[in-house]
């Protein structure tokens, strides 16, 4: 084990790999996070979203987007249109009953996976990667995947607007109101219940588009939304629920925290991927930036 | 597990008019069809294999117009959406409601252990497709039959190969954390190591795990090859990553017989040029059963047929050759049972025969990935004849040995 954290390239193609990782879960994380924050909600249709993204950039990349961000754009807002949808017709109908609708979300995930599964079939589909990012990086000596900084790249490209709205812009003002106190936010007349369509709808794109950028690396096959749930659900919790910035850091440490763990102890890869988790619930259960209780 | 109450009821009054009525009773007890049931994966992330096996089983069964050895047969499926509790209850419903008189399936290893109790205890001929080592090795199942392969049957010949043709000597395996990737690494382990190879280099990586960015940036590149001991979609995705890290050319892959399965070919691009398998089938096989099999399956559904469609295919070749061999029999298991398991048989696999554990013995190929009419097809580069999932070991010493592990054979030439 020393041995290997002595080697400098174990350790840049690691350090990479937990950034390029903290990358694509963010994309997952901050929408999962603002309406975990916001809705009072766990939200597990988030990693049939992610899923769905995946398959619907399949699709439209056969159909003859041009390229991969296209797709990823127009995927994004198929998916944040589904949310939006779901959120009016379904989750609406249970307002104040939180505990239905979390249910209401894991059953829609199932649907989801089967509707996947007839649609698409049950092989794995590959996302081609973009022709100008194909070829591995050489630097010094490291090989390293072009595409996967380019995802580094993305994601913080993304928290930097997603800071921007929710810090900087009257919207944000109000989520964040919904977010720290409801009942007053209602009471000084912020529509509480239309936030509730808009940071849905936001989430769920966010969730698409991120299912087709990270296409190239994991490509769209059934069971991708089970494999990518527990990862949100960690990183919502480790850096605090509704809050952007704890997505951010939450999202980079469990990259760095999995990639590591399981390079260094693979025996133990769940046990250090839950362990700050378990950690973070027992001693600060309102994760690392948290304001309100998971 | 006891029997139903429908079932005891149905049982003591066929025995007692059967004794009333003597032979004539029994005739006309085996007059109706026989109940085959399927027991596979429609839903969920198996789904893929499982609707091959249905697809593949209902072709043999056409072709024959649903008649096997005479006598009428009825198909019941059962989804056990690869959950083993599900396959129990499943099962059960087979068995008490429509009346199975056998078994073909389950596809995975945890829903064959969470069977076998049942099975034992319905006395339900089986004839299985999952790979799972000890239910033909140490604690065989009477009731079970496996006609494609245990998880290292076809590990062992392409560990015999890399060592003795390819002259490899350093190796990495990598496999799913799950019994059949332990089991399959292990038998690969354990010839390489005996012909001179050693295993420089073993990850066993979470079943569930959508980036493998950090198992191959440690692989080492001063060795042959790696071995892939993946199943389902993993191989794809760790064959896709590996050439995104510019690997492609440096180290060398070959893979066990999941690892490049049809299925997962037909949407892999050239990346898989070249790539050696071994398997107990290939959609390329030339032999006269094959060529109508393929040829059938791919006009049916614009695709090859792979491991999964193979696998019911040839066990309702095994099924049928039993029946024959009983007439049609299947209500005397006894009878039935001892057909099934001295049946020789010349499947889309080649000929195949059973040992007395009731483990299949039959060719295994070594196949390289090659690009042929535009799709990708493995093609066999040699035959290893009639593999017996012992090898060349002795059976009863092989048995002495613990069941291929995580830790059996310890891997005694790990380099950190």
């Amino acid at each position: 084990m020393l041995a290997q954290l002595s080697n400098s390239n174990f350790l840049v193609i690691q350090t990479l790999n937990s950034l390029s990782l903290g990358g694509l879960l963010f994309l997952l994380a901050a929408g999962f996070s603002l309406i975990f924050g916001l809705m009072r909600i766990a939200n597990l249709t988030h990693g049939s979203l992610f899923m769905l993204g995946a398959y619907i950039g399949v699709s439209l990349l056969e159909a003859g987007v041009p390229n991969l961000w296209l797709a990823a754009l127009a995927g994004g807002v198929a998916t944040a249109v589904l949310g939006g949808l779901f959120e009016r017709l379904v989750l609406r109908s249970l307002a104040g009953n939180s505990q239905g609708q979390v249910l209401v979300t894991l059953g829609v995930s199932f649907i989801v996976a089967d509707l996947c599964l007839m649609l698409w079939g049950g092989d794995p589909l590959p996302i081609q990667t973009p022709e100008s990012v194909r070829s591995p990086l050489r630097v010094a000596g490291f090989t390293f995947p072009a595409y996967r900084l380019v995802v580094v790249a993305l994601a913080i490209v993304v928290a930097i607007g997603l800071y921007v709205l929710i810090e900087r812009t009257r919207l944000g003002a109000m989520i964040r109101a919904g977010v720290d106190d409801m009942p007053m936010a209602r009471a000084v007349g912020i529509p509480v219940s239309r936030l509730f369509t808009i940071v849905f709808c936001l989430g769920a794109g966010l969730a698409g588009a991120g299912g087709i950028i990270g296409g190239p690396i994991l490509s769209a096959y059934p069971g991708l939304d089970a494999d990518m749930l527990p990862l949100a659900l960690i990183v919502v919790i480790l850096g605090g629920v509704g809050s952007l910035a704890g997505a951010f850091i939450g999202s980079f440490l469990i990259g760095f925290v999995y990639t590591f763990g399981s390079a260094l102890v693979p025996d133990l890869a769940y046990v250090i991927l839950f362990l700050p988790m378990i950690l973070v619930i027992a001693f600060r259960p309102t994760g690392l930036f948290g304001r309100m209780g998971a | 597990m006891g029997i139903g109450r429908r079932q005891f009821i149905q049982a003591t009054g066929v025995a007692g008019t059967s004794a009333a009525l003597g032979f004539s009773a029994m005739s006309r007890a085996q007059s109706g069809p026989i109940r085959i049931g399927l027991m596979t994966v429609k839903t969920g992330p198996l789904a893929s294999g499982g609707i091959d096996m249905e697809r593949g089983l209902i072709m043999y069964l056409k072709a024959r117009d649903y008649t096997l050895a005479g006598r009428k047969v009825e198909l019941f499926v059962g989804d056990s959406g690869g959950v083993p509790a599900t396959a129990r209850t499943k099962l059960q419903e087979l068995v008490e409601k429509n009346r199975i008189h056998l078994m073909i399936g389950p596809l995975d290893a945890g829903s064959a252990l969470a069977v076998d109790d049942y099975i034992r205890s319905a006395s339900l001929p089986t004839l299985s497709v999952a790979a799972a080592e000890d239910m033909t090795q140490r604690k065989p199942n009477p009731w079970f039959v496996r006609g494609t392969s245990t998880s290292s049957q076809c590990a062992h010949p392409m560990a015999d190969y890399c060592a003795k043709t390819l002259k490899w000597k350093r190796m990495a395996v990598i496999a799913d954390d799950i019994a059949y990737g332990h089991e399959m690494v292990a038998g690969f382990q354990r010839v390489f190591e005996d012909n001179g190879g050693r295993i420089v280099q073993k990850f066993l990586s979470p079943l569930a795990v959508p980036d493998y960015g950090s198992y191959i940036a440690q692989l080492k590149t001063n060795i042959d090859g790696i071995f892939l001991g993946f199943a389902g979609s993993n191989g794809f995705r760790y064959l896709r990553q590996f050439n995104e890290y510019g690997l492609r050319g440096k180290v060398q892959v070959v893979g066990g017989m999941t690892a490049l399965d049809e299925a997962v070919l037909r949407n892999m691009g050239d990346e898989a040029i070249g790539i050696l398998t071994a398997c107990w089938y290939s959609a390329e096989l030339a032999n006269p059963p094959n060529r109508t099999f393929a040829a059938d399956f791919r006009k049916e559904f614009k695709y090859d047929p792979g491991f999964y469609a193979a696998a019911t295919h040839l066990e309702a070749s095994v099924l049928e050759t039993a029946l024959q061999t009983v007439g049609g029999r299947i209500e005397d298991k006894a009878a039935f049972m001892k057909a099934l398991r001295s049946v020789k048989a010349f499947t889309v696999r080649g000929p195949v025969s059973f040992d007395t554990y009731g483990n299949v013995v039959g060719d295994v190929f070594i196949r390289q990935v090659e690009r042929k009419d535009g799709r990708l097809v493995n093609t066999v580069q040699y035959t290893y004849p009639a593999v017996s999932q012992f090898w060349t070991y002795a059976p009863q010493a092989f048995l002495a040995n613990p069941v291929y592990s995580r830790d059996w054979p310890p891997a005694r030439y790990l380099e950190s």
